[in-house]
């Protein structure tokens, strides 16, 4: 056992995905709890839809994805937030919308292009073979950012995801925590899009908050429970995509759907006593 | 001085005027209860008052050091999600992020005021039970609570007794007096409860689309318009009696 996890770690590209993606896993948890609170999980999927717009452009025009794909989705994440908070088109429609188009405009520049080749597909599955070594230099740069600014704001993020007109009334500015909210999860699709494949990285921001959400009672228990159930499901999930070859997002979404099996049942379990008592 | 200042303020959502010419004032240690039928524009002037809607006339000033940010606000259905995870305890102390600027955490006398206000309304062994899982009751004094965690000066309440029964109504109303005599904490309630309205308050403000009537209670029931809507309020707090007396 030992042995084999040495030997998967003796492989620089294994490393690179480890360190990448523990860090992402923790971001994305992270702000995945206020997202699902807010009824936001929507963005989070159109986000990356923009990304891969983003990241097939980057490709044709030969430049480095994640120079290209950041600002764009940065852009895509805080026009998604103005559409869906103003009353005049429906938000899950806008988003529909937006992350379709963005969708359709990469497949054809793709098809315009290089044509669908492996890339593609490892663009929308994920691969663990995606992190190059200067990827991982800006990714653990960005990662702490948004670890750092998500801690400081931590109070002023419950207190706009608990009640944003409470907050509002005695002087937080919601709409600036709103932004930087979605400016995070933006920075944080882009970052996990290539190893988790640009389908499946919602996933990664939904299933620890709500998993969490089935047996934690408080908004710090849910927070830390998220951080550490994100990252543990991401290791396992990647084990077994090298181990077994298959690929790294999907293996991830599959612990992930087990761990909300088994907490969803303790869940209930506890309910059920609870109504003994 | 007075706490706050209105002096002819209108107040309009997209053009329309809903709030025009008015003018009062809240000193400290008042309390307040702006009474008025559905749609008088009652939240109106409170979300007004609290900065969420500036007015389209006029000017509220507020004085005697009283900053926006010192105002306590219940609101009038909380949109508070059903679901949401969050200990008692965690929803006290978010009253205090006002005071904290941009200072990141809470200092050990923000967690010694929302303790206290806890047990103030009786609520501190509440503190580690989830919110979603309390009875109405329990969720306003929670929210009264982080209410008065956000101030010392002006606490506002928009019906705040909503979908509570006759006898935790009449347990909500003491304690809101308390705070108004023990802390000196100015008072400005939204009511429908015309009987305790004029029991309680030093002032009452009718609002139907402008000031009706404002001024003292007492002048309010010697008032034409105080004593026509006490009248017709009357026949409400009966049915209430009846209910309460099922209950018990
Ligand atoms: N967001 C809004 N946009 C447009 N008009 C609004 C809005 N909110 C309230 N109004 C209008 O303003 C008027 C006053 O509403 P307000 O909510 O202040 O009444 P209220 O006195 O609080 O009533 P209630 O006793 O039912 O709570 C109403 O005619 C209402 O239709
Ligand atoms: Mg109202």
């Amino acid at each position: 056992m030992i042995h084999t996890i040495v030997e998967m770690l003796s492989y620089p590209f294994m490393v690179r995905a480890f360190t990448v993606g523990i860090l992402v896993s923790l971001c994305s948890a992270l702000l995945g709890v206020s997202l699902v609170l807010k009824r936001y999980s929507m963005i989070g999927d159109g986000l990356s839809h923009v990304g891969f717009g983003a990241l097939a452009v980057a490709a044709a025009l030969n430049a480095a994805p994640l120079a290209v794909a950041i600002p764009v989705v940065v852009v895509a994440a805080v026009l998604l937030l103005r559409v869906s908070d103003s009353s005049k088109m429906k938000g899950d429609a806008a988003i529909a919308l937006i992350s379709t188009s963005a969708l359709a405009v990469g497949v054809m520049v793709i098809s315009m292009t290089t044509g669908m080749n492996t890339d593609v597909y490892n663009y929308m599955f994920g691969s663990i073979l995606a992190m190059s070594s200067e990827d991982v230099e800006m990714s653990v740069m960005l990662s702490v950012i948004v670890l750092a600014l998500y801690i400081f704001f931590y109070n002023k993020i419950f207190a706009i995801t608990f009640d944003e007109t409470f907050a509002q009334a005695t002087g937080v500015r919601a709409n600036l925590y709103n932004t930087l909210i979605a400016v995070l999860t933006a920075v944080t699709i882009v970052l996990g899009m290539r190893m988790m494949g640009t389908l499946l990285i919602s996933s990664l921001i939904i299933f620890p908050a709500l998993t969490s959400m089935r047996i934690c009672k408080t908004f710090r228990s849910v927070i830390l429970n998220s951080a550490i159930l994100s990252v543990v499901c991401f290791c396992i999930g990647i084990s077994v995509s090298y181990f077994f070859a298959t690929p790294a997002g999907a293996s991830v979404v599959v612990v992930n759907l087990a761990m909300l099996a088994v907490y969803t049942i303790i869940g209930l379990i506890k309910e059920k006593r609870k109504i003994c008592r | 001085m007075a706490l706050v200042q209105c002096d002819n303020i209108s107040i309009a959502y997209e053009g329309q005027t809903v709030v025009y010419d008015l003018s009062f004032e809240i000193h400290q240690g008042d309390y307040l209860c702006i009474v008025g039928e559905n749609g008088s524009g009652k939240s109106t002037l409170v979300k007004s008052l609290i900065g969420l809607k500036s007015p389209s006339k006029g000017k509220i000033i507020l004085n005697d050091g009283l900053r926006q940010n010192e105002i306590g606000y219940l609101p009038q259905q909380n949109d508070v999600q059903k679901d949401f995870p969050a200990s008692v305890y965690e929803v006290v102390l978010s009253g205090r992020l006002n005071s904290r600027g941009f200072r990141p955490f809470y200092t050990a006398g923000d967690k010694k005021a929302a303790k206290e206000n806890m047990q103030l309304l009786g609520i501190e062994r509440l503190g580690k039970n989830c919110f979603r899982d309390l009875s109405g009751g329990q969720k306003q004094r929670v929210l009264l609570a982080r209410a008065l965690c956000a101030t010392k000066k002006l606490l506002l309440l928009d019906e705040p007794v909503t979908g509570l029964d006759p006898i935790v109504t009449a347990e909500f109303y003491q304690l809101i007096k308390e705070v108004n005599e023990k802390s000196k904490i100015a008072v400005v309630m939204v009511s429908h409860d015309i009987e305790s309205a004029v029991r309680d308050a030093s002032h009452i403000l009718h609002l139907q689309e402008t000031a009706l009537f404002f001024g003292t209670t007492e002048d309010y029931r010697k008032s034409p318009v105080g004593r026509q809507f006490i009248k017709s309020g009357q026949i409400q707090p009966e049915a209430e009696k009846t209910a309460g007396g099922e209950r018990s």
